[in-house]
């Protein structure tokens, strides 16, 4: 049976069409149909049709014409052409246009029953190759992510893990370790990656504009809002939602935001019409989301809705060893973007990078690279390109507690004399003895 | 008797011979079956650029001339060639869900085909597709079970592939439409 197709007939003739309504209708079809173009376009608005008869010859818009609208409205329609007097080149010119065929008035009964029942194969299989398409997510690995730790290689994996579902993800690290990227590749990797991927700044703005942001406006809402505006919420429809710096959100806004989340619909700010949204959000926070619920910052429910699937992101201290990587590829890049004859990084500046701790984590050591690119002189980056905190910051002792201030000292000391007791117990200016307690206490091992 | 099922006989065969096919009707279906002589006005069907007369054209005319009830059908065997305007020809034609129906024998009959003429063959393929016009008027659609006489048939050899008799699906339909 025929009874789930939609059959839709346009041609001016209206015994054409009451005869193939009919027919079709005797196949079990769901059949409309149309005596012009206009008639036709407002049909293709109302519901979905799977096969379309199009008469060529029609008054106003004829069917070449049509069939351009209704491929903007439609690109998987299946359209026939119905003609009076076939052609080579009309045949050729439906063709060029993109229709499963045409067939000539009269109509022969068993081709017809043959092209309506071979386009439904053909659409069918374009359907089915669709449907797989969009469940088969192929991971690909995001170009910008950058690095072969064990640490970053399991974000990846979590990634790949939590991709092709529709789950709810918050990605938590240190600021500048790249959770928008993160964002970014999941939805990439996801079935909504044919729909945008909407990013709001949290952190960046104000209580009441934050809501603006997210749910729009009607004309008139607020001093200053002359317009109606969508907001993100509704841009996100269909892909994602990525709220960066989450735990800034005010508690009226976490409110909005879980109904929302809820129900999947939302009133524009000084509106009344509901608006239904299917999107999926992904997270990001660099705060203590725990303590804040803790500290009543933060609403409880809204964090365990969001809180469902967490990625988190080391920090660049945490995974040194893809320091080189990062320092390459930022090379790399800035050398293409600046047109500098810099290729490389000499051993002595490689190793300021790799022991320094980044604080400012990727971000930090892209702006150092930048900064480097710029001031550098030879064909590599040697130490003095580097920013002057790098080395200077590498020499100093590092904040903490007075033993583990000692105990860095002492460690990097015997580093650097190749651990020569004697010279060392001249730097530290102590005795021997007491160097060799020093050792002992903090469980020192001759590498 | 729910829906009485007048047979009108326009074409040139027998009454005697449709008595057979309105007894296997009967069979089929359950319903009473009559059959009668009857005369219709064919000409203001023909298309004389086709010519061939016009299914459609017939079908109002039936319904103009005869006093029917929703709660009968009507159908009428002719020996002309039926068209509807948008195809070649047709076997027959339905109102569906309706009425009325209208089959003719002209294409059902092997000399159109250059074969020796079979009388038999004839009334059985007539009688698959009084069934299956009949069944139109019930509401039944197209089926695509390869012997259901409910199946379309565009060539002869179709018809006399299908059977006379009603899947299970469109027997349980059918069922539903008379006696609900």
């Amino acid at each position: 049976m025929n009874e789930h197709i939609a059959l839709l007939i346009v041609d001016d003739e209206q015994i054409v069409r009451d005869s193939l309504t009919k027919w079709f209708r005797e196949d079990g079809y769901i059949v409309g149909a149309a005596a012009n173009a206009a008639e036709a376009l407002r049909l293709m608005q109302e519901q979905r049709w799977h096969i379309i008869l199009l008469d060529i010859k029609m008054p106003g818009m004829d069917g070449m014409e049509l069939q351009q609208r209704i491929r903007d409205i439609d690109a998987h329609a299946i359209i026939i052409f119905i003609t009076a007097h076939a052609s080579v080149d009309t045949a050729v010119q439906a063709l060029k246009c993109g229709a499963f065929d045409y067939i000539t008035k009269p109509i022969d009964p068993d081709h017809l029953s043959h092209l309506v029942s071979n386009a439904i194969k053909q659409r069918a299989l374009a359907m089915e190759n669709l449907k797989l398409k969009e469940q088969v997510v192929e991971f690909s690995k995001p170009d910008e992510i950058i690095g072969d730790s064990s640490q970053i290689k399991k974000v990846f994996e979590m990634i790949k893990t939590v991709a092709g579902t529709d789950t709810t993800v918050m990605i938590r690290g240190e600021s500048g370790t790249g959770k928008e990227l993160i964002a970014r590749a999941i939805h990439a990797n996801s079935q909504r990656r044919y729909f945008p991927i909407v990013t709001i700044n949290c952190g960046a703005l104000p209580e009441g504009v934050l809501e603006s942001e997210l749910f729009g406006h009607e004309r008139g809402a607020f001093t200053g809002a002359q317009y109606r505006r969508k907001g993100k919420l509704e841009l996100a429809d269909g892909g994602t939602l990525f709220l960066d710096e989450v735990g800034n959100i005010d508690m009226k806004t976490q409110m909005d935001l879980l109904r929302v989340i809820e129900t999947k619909q939302f009133t524009r700010v000084g509106g009344n019409e509901t608006i239904k949204v299917d999107f999926r959000i992904i997270c990001a926070t660099n705060k203590d989301l725990e303590l804040a619920v803790k500290e009543g910052t933060f609403r409880e429910d809204f964090y365990y809705r969001l809180n469902v699937f967490t990625v988190s992101i080391p920090p660049l201290r945490e995974r040194k060893s893809d320091i080189p990587l990062l320092v390459n590829y930022f090379v790399n890049k800035h050398k293409r973007a600046m047109g500098k004859d810099i290729s490389s990084v000499s051993p002595e500046a490689m190793d300021i990078l790799v022991q320094y701790d980044w604080p400012g984590n990727v971000r930090e050591l892209e702006n150092a690279m930048e900064r480097a690119m710029v001031v550098g002189k030879s064909c590599a980056i040697t130490p003095a390109d580097l920013p002057f905190q790098l080395s200077e910051r590498n020499n100093e002792p590092q904040s903490g507690s007075l033993a583990d201030m000692e105990k860095r000292h002492i460690a990097r000391v015997l580093e650097e004399q190749r651990w020569n007791i004697t010279h060392s117990a001249e730097v530290l200016q102590i005795d021997r003895v007491t160097l060799y307690n020093k050792i002992a206490k903090y469980g020192f091992r001759k590498p | 008797m729910p829906f009485p099922v007048h047979i009108l006989n326009a074409s040139s065969l027998p009454l005697a011979e449709l008595e057979s096919v309105a007894e296997t009707i009967r069979q089929l279906l359950g319903l009473s079956v009559s059959v009668a002589q009857y005369r219709l006005e064919l000409e203001r069907a023909f298309d004389s650029s086709r010519v061939q007369y016009n299914s459609s054209v017939l079908i109002a005319h039936i319904l103009s001339t005869i006093t029917s009830s929703e709660k009968q059908k009507l159908i009428t065997i002719v020996d002309v060639d039926l068209y509807i305007p948008v195809l070649t020809f047709v076997y027959g034609e339905a109102q569906l869900d309706g009425t009325a129906a209208v089959v003719s024998t002209h294409r059902l009959a092997n000399e159109f085909y250059g074969v020796e003429e079979n009388r038999s063959l004839l009334l059985e393929r007539l009688t698959k597709e009084l069934v299956h016009e009949l069944g139109h008027t019930f509401g039944l659609f197209h089926c695509k079970q390869f012997e259901c006489v409910m199946r379309a048939s565009t060539y002869v050899e179709e018809i006399d592939l299908k059977k006379m008799t009603l899947c299970e699906e469109c027997a349980r339909r059918l069922f539903e439409k008379i006696h609900n």
